[in-house]
């Protein structure tokens, strides 16, 4: 198991090399001068030649790439264009909103999505089968960030149960500390029940619209994958046993079915991180998603650069996660 | 002695009578999304017969923000615009970045699986690394990636979104190769002697087109969805080009998205039905043509 989890480690390698190489391509294929982008048009040709002096822009592209390469393994990824605050230090402050809204789409697709696939699946062919299948294929057709907005018009607009936008309520005079930038946990920890409560009806929508795609994926694979565990052998001799129906769904089906599931988990976690970016610009969410689509629209591409390459190694660092879970779950897995 | 041909032997009963088509009129869901791609893309192709519209001067300050009524049948939006046209021309637009973006991304995703599978080697493994980095990045991340660097236009989008379909069908193609050639019809054909190239266009592609004309189908829906996300940040189709993502965004960013919540449902709703559409094709045809390829 170690030789494996090394191995795996070291196929990391040439995967991170790629991304920082593409991103790296990518800002300098971009047309125009980056240090007119940053002084504006009305700076002088000496100044623009200053700071391409200053920012390395003179010096061959791959002496470039290695200046960027070492810079980034000491965690270096530049400051932003227009705010000068370290891309680093900005991905810290950021990343806890995203990741806190992330999981909470992720809790809400598997609490509903896997009894739906179960139930789908051990009623195949029902009227329930035929709704479940019917509502997941309509989730994976529909833009998110629509359903986001008619959530909001809904629940936030006509009922006024849920606050539209924002982390938390700011003029309600709520005085906890955001110590470890996730705020459910934050708030607990310090006992503030009300702005927990606060935290949890900010969360409910955004996490509602991200948790659409997951929640329809999950349900389909769920289901498909009871379907084949259902149909073998050892589920006939668990009934024929005389086990209870139940014992035998949740016992001996489901926990074989799980492991497909737990792929999917994996693959979508990653999703969900891309996602955000639509997700949390419809309700303003201050993370990683919002404040790279910002940074577009702003022409300031250190803080793209960063951004991209946070979320693409986040999401091979969780499938390489997911990848070594499965030897927990299934110890037929052999790794040499 | 009768001269009349059988009618058994009529062509299009002897395409309805192959066992694939047989399992496609079985699907109900392939049916629906049959009929329902038909009735879109009917949509999308008559728009300029049956609703004469220019999108450069429809304006009408006096009528903005009107809701649905027997006038305006969706409403206008905050310049007084039809809706109804809007999502009809829209629906032109991203239907037609749907389909090109997928015929970029399946030409070249092809191209790259078949060579990759068939030669190995040194390319296998290059193509294998690029595969890798491209899907370590979230697609509508590596997409914006694309725009930012071509700049926004319905051409761009088409591009990005083609070039991120491009790893699924590598993998796709790739896969497929590599069971085909080790096969005895093609080993056969290589034992007489043919090229390469004959081997790879002549016998091992017509074999493996099944799974990639339902992974293309489903890729229209994927394509659409992310196009519109595109349109939606703004990266999109620019004005006045009507485009279904960029209604949205125009309306969101607009601030009437809320206060006069017709100007999304019916883009939004359009741009479901599309997908949806797909969607569904693409199930049917997998049900008719690659009955073990289920997910």
């Amino acid at each position: 198991m170690g030789r494996y989890i090394f191995r795996r480690l070291l196929n990391l390698i040439p995967v991170l090399f790629g991304i920082t190489l593409l991103v790296f391509l990518f800002l300098h294929l971009i047309p125009g001068d980056p240090a007119i982008v940053m002084l504006g048009d009305r700076a002088t040709p000496d100044q623009v030649e200053a700071l391409r002096e200053r920012m390395g822009l003179n010096e061959p592209l791959p002496l470039q790439y290695l200046a960027f390469l070492g810079n980034l393994v000491r965690f270096d990824l530049g400051s932003s264009i227009f705010t000068g605050v370290p891309i680093i230090r900005e991905i810290l402050i950021r990343w806890p909103a995203t990741f806190e809204l992330s999981v909470a789409a992720m809790l809400i697709a598997l609490v509903l999505g896997i009894p739906a696939g179960v139930l789908a699946a051990v009623r195949k062919n029902s009227w329930l089968d035929n709704l479940t299948m019917s509502g997941s294929l309509i989730g994976v057709s529909m833009p998110v960030y629509w359903l986001g907005l008619l959530l909001v018009y809904l629940f936030a607009v006509n009922l006024q149960w849920l606050p539209p936008s924002g982390r938390i309520s700011v003029d309600a005079g709520l005085s906890f500390e955001p110590i470890t930038g996730f705020y459910l946990f934050d708030t607990l920890i310090q006992g503030d029940f009300a702005a927990f409560q606060d935290v949890l009806a900010h969360l409910a929508l955004p996490a509602l619209t991200l948790s659409t795609i997951p929640l329809a994926i999950l349900a389909r694979i769920t289901r498909s994958a009871m379907l084949e565990v259902l149909s073998q052998d050892y589920i006939r001799t668990a009934r024929a046993k005389g086990l209870l129906e139940l014992r035998v769904i949740f016992k001996h089906a489901l926990k074989n079915a799980m492991l497909p599931v737990i792929t999917i988990v994996g693959l979508e976690f990653g999703t969900l991180l891309g996602g955000a970016i639509l997700t949390e610009t419809i309700f303003s969410w201050p993370g990683i998603g919002k404040w790279i689509y910002e940074g577009i629209l702003s022409r300031d591409y250190p803080v793209v650069q960063g951004g991209v390459i946070f979320v693409a190694t986040a999401f091979v660092l969780i499938n390489l996660l997911v990848d070594l879970s499965y030897a927990l779950l299934d110890p037929r897995i052999q790794y040499k | 002695m009768t001269t009349t041909t059988p009618a058994s032997t009529q062509p299009w009963q002897r395409f309805l009578k192959q066992r694939s088509v047989q399992r496609f009129l079985q699907s109900t869901s392939g049916l629906i999304g049959l009929g329902l791609t038909l009735l879109i893309v009917l949509m999308a192709a008559l728009a300029p017969v049956l609703r004469p519209y220019d999108p450069a001067t429809d304006r009408n300050y006096a009528a903005r923000l009107q809701s649905p009524g027997a006038e305006y049948l969706f409403g206008t939006d905050g310049l007084g615009r039809d809706i109804l046209s809007q999502v009809w021309y829209g629906l032109q637009t991203s239907l037609l970045i749907g389909l090109v973006a997928v015929a970029i991304g399946m030409v070249l995703g092809v191209a790259l699986g078949l060579l990759a599978g068939y030669f190995r080697g040194r390319l296998e493994t290059v193509v294998g690394w690029l595969t890798d980095v491209m899907l370590a990045f979230p697609s509508i991340l590596l997409a914006i990636a694309i725009v930012t660097v071509t700049g926004p236009s319905v051409v761009s989008v088409m591009f990005a979104v083609g070039l991120v379909q491009l790893p699924k069908f590598i993998r796709l193609t790739r896969s497929m190769v590599l069971s085909l050639r080790e096969q005895e019809f093609v080993q056969t054909v290589r034992a007489f002697g043919a090229t390469p190239p004959r081997i790879i266009l002549r016998h091992i592609f017509p074999a493996s087109l099944a799974p990639i004309v339902v992974q293309a189908t489903l890729a229209i829906g994927t394509a659409t969805l992310e196009a519109a996300g595109l349109g939606f940040l703004g990266l999109g189709a620019q004005p006045p080009t009507p485009e279904l993502g960029t209604m949205l965004s125009d309306a969101f960013k607009g601030g009437y998205s809320l206060s006069s919540p017709w100007t999304i449902l019916f883009p939004g709703l359009f741009i479901t039905l599309t997908v949806l559409a797909f969607n569904l094709l693409g199930d049917g045809l997998r049900d008719a043509l690659d009955p073990k390829g289920g997910r």
